[in-house]
């Protein structure tokens, strides 16, 4: 109790030094729970962003297929397993084919990827009711993204050339029924959507798809000849992997600016038992041990930790708040590059987020305040009360 | 007087029907004339795009439609970039990035240096005889020369276009147009030859101009600067290690 009276009187007696130092290292404790938040939030409203618009709960690939190699798109397609009939009738599992084309937007060369889906799937939530054919039309659906790129608008018809399963060239025009705002990029830069049973008529790929997506896990892990189910924690490997990567290249950003706040309370300590030495003299007189004057200068050390939290506190919590309010705005053409991205992002912030980031703070500005005070250990008491440079 | 009536029917037919080849007469002797065993090229591509025109330099050395290799001489941004095709495979070579790679997937679609072709028209199959059925179908004028109309169905789903119409030079027997067709009856692309020349004792285009005709611009000018048939050509450039 007498070690954190007179830390406090010695912090207080320190004034703008001391308040430096705790706004410092508030600043650290903000950041840290701030880009944690960042890195989560973001990580949720990723994941339940695929899950909904790209992976439902699953999917079955042909055996052929990879996604990241459109090489192999030719060959990677097989009939629909019959097993499956019934959950595509309720629209529970939703069959896609997937073939390469070219659009001609204003005349230009476009490559893309042409998929078909069935309009009535409840699977995932790309609007394929607009696929319903209504007339001679064939319904066509884009991302947003990708109507930028081609300056498309509903309405408008679009020039597709495809190759058919057997190799030969084919061409029409699709007329552009609806466009779909979505922040996964995955399912929207540079596709076209159209049903199903149009892609596989213009293939010749009769009842024949490349990946099945599932609703519910009760049509997951079947054992279909020709597929290969991959479950949610394949099928997110990648955004798992990046987020790590992420949240591993932010440690390194906060690590530095504590590591500069914890630098200035170091300093502080060690200019604090340089110039007390008589008063670690006149304590150690009075018949304090070496330890407990270790222990006052520790403690002094880690108020700093203390106070930037009720620091930290009072700027912090409103800007954390705020921010999980209107979320951090990303910068136009952040979502062309792939990553499932909203305009902005929403932080989440977690109880335990907050425990380790104050444990975190706490425990580190402990750290650096004792090891300066061990110094303490070695001083002759009769030199330090006379205030002697030891 | 049935014999007196076929000799009638014989003697009103123009004679220049009469001397009508069949599809695969003519085909033969396109062929004669444009292909032969290897050849050294030294051309112009002049692509018209919406914007702007660009010219292209190159050199080519080839082996039947199976092996060639080509080198970019010019404008300075382009020079150094080289171009190997083995058969069904197809590997580029960028000085900029000092990196080689092999065009395949979506890539076999993109356009060659921005023109009228892509690089999957450059793989394309050119054995007509094989794959499509030929019929004449007529005879027209294209640029005061007189040519036969040949009209080309694919006898087989494996090819890239379901009709082939071209019309072939009575005299020289050389394709002066050509029009590719979707399987929709869609016209893809045209090609045009220009500036006949005697080679040797070949005809052969000195410019062709390809039109890729769901795209907006002018085409490509293919224009022949130098050529030579028949020549050795250096076994070293036919291989991947003369791309770096």
């Amino acid at each position: 109790m007498l070690s954190i009276k007179l830390a406090i009187k010695n912090l207080l007696g320190a004034g703008l030094r001391t308040f430096l130092n705790v706004f410092i290292l508030s600043v650290a404790f903000v950041v840290i729970i701030m880009q944690n938040g960042f890195i989560q939030g973001w990580n949720k409203q990723a994941k339940v962003d695929v899950v909904e618009w790209q992976y439902g709960q699953g999917q079955y690939w042909h055996e052929n297929y990879d996604p990241y190699d459109p090489f192999t798109f030719q060959d990677a397609h097989a009939t629909i397993p019959e097993k499956l009939n019934a959950a595509r009738q309720e629209g529970t599992v939703a069959p896609i084919l997937v073939t390469q084309a070219t659009v001609y937007p204003e005349g230009r060369l476009k490559s893309i990827v042409l998929k078909g889906i069935d309009p009535h799937q409840k699977t995932i939530s790309i609007p394929t009711e607009k696929l319903v054919r209504e007339g001679e039309d064939v319904p066509a659906i884009l991302g947003s993204r990708m109507a930028m790129n081609i300056k498309a608008n509903v309405g408008d018809y679009l020039l597709v050339r495809w190759r058919d399963a057997n190799g030969m060239f084919d061409a029409k025009e699709l007329k552009i029924t609806g466009l779909f705002r979505t922040d996964v990029p995955t399912v929207d830069l540079g596709q076209v959507w159209i049903a199903l049973e149009e892609l596989q008529q213009m293939t010749g790929l009769d009842n024949e798809a490349t990946m099945i997506v599932i609703k519910d896990q009760s049509h997951a892990e079947m054992d279909l000849a020709s597929w290969e189910f991959q479950d949610l924690d394949e099928l997110l490997y990648d955004m798992n992997q990046m987020i790590k990567s992420k949240s591993v290249g932010n440690a390194i950003m906060y690590l530095i600016l504590l590591a500069l706040a914890l630098l200035a309370i170091f300093d502080t300590q060690v200019l604090s038992i340089f110039r007390r030495q008589k008063e670690i003299g006149t304590f150690i007189a009075m018949g304090m041990t070496r330890r407990q004057v270790i222990g006052v200068f520790t403690v002094e050390g880690t108020m700093h930790a203390v106070l930037s939290l009720i620091v930290g506190a009072i700027w912090g919590i409103p800007l954390l708040l705020q921010l999980k309010k209107t979320g951090l705005p990303m910068p136009e053409g952040y979502d062309q590059f792939g990553l499932p991205l909203g305009d902005s992002i929403i932080p989440a912030y977690s109880l335990g987020l907050v425990l380790i980031s104050v444990v975190i703070v706490t425990v580190t500005t402990a750290i650096v305040s004792y090891l300066p005070a061990r110094k303490i250990t070695k001083m002759n008491p009769n030199d330090a009360i006379r205030g002697k440079i030891q | 007087m049935k014999t007196i009536s076929t000799l009638a029917a014989i003697l009103c037919i123009p004679g220049s029907l009469m001397a009508q080849p069949s599809g695969d007469e003519i085909l033969d002797r396109i062929d004669s004339n444009m292909s032969s065993g290897s050849r050294h090229v030294i051309s112009k591509m002049v692509i018209h795009g919406t914007r702007n025109t660009r010219t292209i330099e190159s050199e080519t050395w080839s082996v039947g439609d199976e092996k060639a290799y080509t080198e970019y001489l010019a404008p300075a941004r382009e020079k150094g970039t080289k171009m190997l095709k083995l058969e069904d495979k197809l590997w580029i070579y960028s000085p900029g990035t000092d990196r080689t790679i092999q065009i395949s997937g979506h890539m076999l679609r993109q356009s060659v240096m921005g023109s009228d072709l892509s690089y999957e028209d450059m793989m394309d199959d050119p054995e007509l005889r094989k794959k499509y059925d030929a019929a004449v179908t007529g005879s027209e004028e294209i640029n005061g020369t007189e040519c036969w109309v040949l009209e080309l169905t694919a006898n087989s789903p494996d090819v890239a276009y379901q009709m082939r119409k071209i019309w072939v030079d009575k005299q020289r027997y050389l394709p002066l147009k050509e029009e590719l067709y979707a399987k929709s009856g869609t016209l893809l692309k045209k090609t045009e030859l220009y500036d006949i020349k005697k080679i040797g004792n070949r005809w052969y285009p000195g410019k062709i101009v390809f039109k890729d005709m769901l795209k907006k611009g002018d085409g490509t000018e293919f224009i022949v600067e130098e050529i030579e048939f028949n020549v050795d050509v250096p076994e070293h450039l036919l291989s991947k290690a003369a791309l770096r």
